[in-house]
């Protein structure tokens, strides 16, 4: 009785990873500056995050925690790759806009 | 024993799945990008949390609870970092709040963000003019041109 409570809510909580997920992607597609849609990218990386975890519950194979684990890194250093090429226009090879910039912006200092 | 684990697993996803679809339809309907990081970070402590917790309390002590620990852990510690990261580079890229809200410095809509660019551009130059110019929001183009002025001076000088 109560394990099948706890099995109804997990089918219950991925679909409502589902619909928030269709949110996320709409924000993502609307949105008007960039960081709107960084951050609903973000939010859909950690909606993935829980429905993998769920979806393995809800099959009896908790294995795929594992992949869960493996998207949470990629999402957060994924979102911080983005932002790194959005401040400074660069990943950090030492190619890129923000050497060019150094160069116009070299005479202000004096 | 066994079930009251598996009632507090479902009340803990109950609880979960009203913070993510609270937090998705704040990040769908909020106005601004700094108030929809705010639903954002609703999803991913809140939503994320509890649907974990619930997790963690079905599976009871075995592997999986413990990998599922090392998630929330994990994503406990990120998230804010990733959160705060995205304000703090769209504030550096003068992304402003909504016009009428109390950190904006914009009173309407009207006003581009073009012209303050280049003033910001100019008070680099010279420290005393960006004072001047974010004490006085008002006679901006006045302390614009007084700092064009200044720079021109200073490198001529």
């Amino acid at each position: 009785m109560a394990e099948n409570f706890a099995s109804v809510m997990m089918v219950v909580a991925i679909v409502a990873c589902c619909i928030s997920m269709l949110m996320a992607i709409i924000r993502a597609g609307l949105g008007k500056t960039a960081f709107d849609r960084l951050l609903a990218v973000n939010a859909v990386g950690t909606v993935i995050i829980i429905g993998i975890a769920l979806h393995g519950f809800i099959l009896g194979r908790p294995e795929f925690i594992d992949i869960s684990i493996l998207y949470a890194v990629i999402n957060f250093i994924g979102t911080f790759a983005v932002l790194k090429l959005f401040s400074t226009g660069t990943l950090g090879d030492g190619k890129g806009r923000a050497k060019a910039n150094a160069g116009i912006g070299g005479g202000e200092e004096e | 024993m066994d079930s009251l684990f598996f009632i507090l697993s479902g009340i803990s996803l109950a609880i979960g799945v009203v913070a993510l679809l609270i937090g998705s339809l704040g990040l769908l309907r909020l106005p601004d990008v700094y108030s929809r990081i705010h639903a954002v970070g609703m999803i991913d402590t809140a939503g994320a949390g509890f649907i974990l917790l619930g997790m963690l309390f079905y599976a009871g002590f075995s592997i999986a609870s413990v990998k599922l620990a090392a998630i929330g852990i994990f994503l406990f510690f990120t998230s804010p970092i990733a959160t705060d990261a995205v304000a703090l580079v769209a504030h550096q890229n003068g992304v402003d709040p909504t016009p009428g809200t109390k950190l904006s410095i914009k009173p309407t809509k009207g006003a581009t963000r073009k012209p303050k660019a280049k003033a910001a551009k100019t008070a680099k130059a010279s420290p005393k003019a960006k004072a001047k110019a974010s004490v006085k929001a008002s006679v901006k183009a006045k302390a614009k041109t007084k700092a064009k002025a200044s720079g021109k001076g200073k490198s001529s000088s």
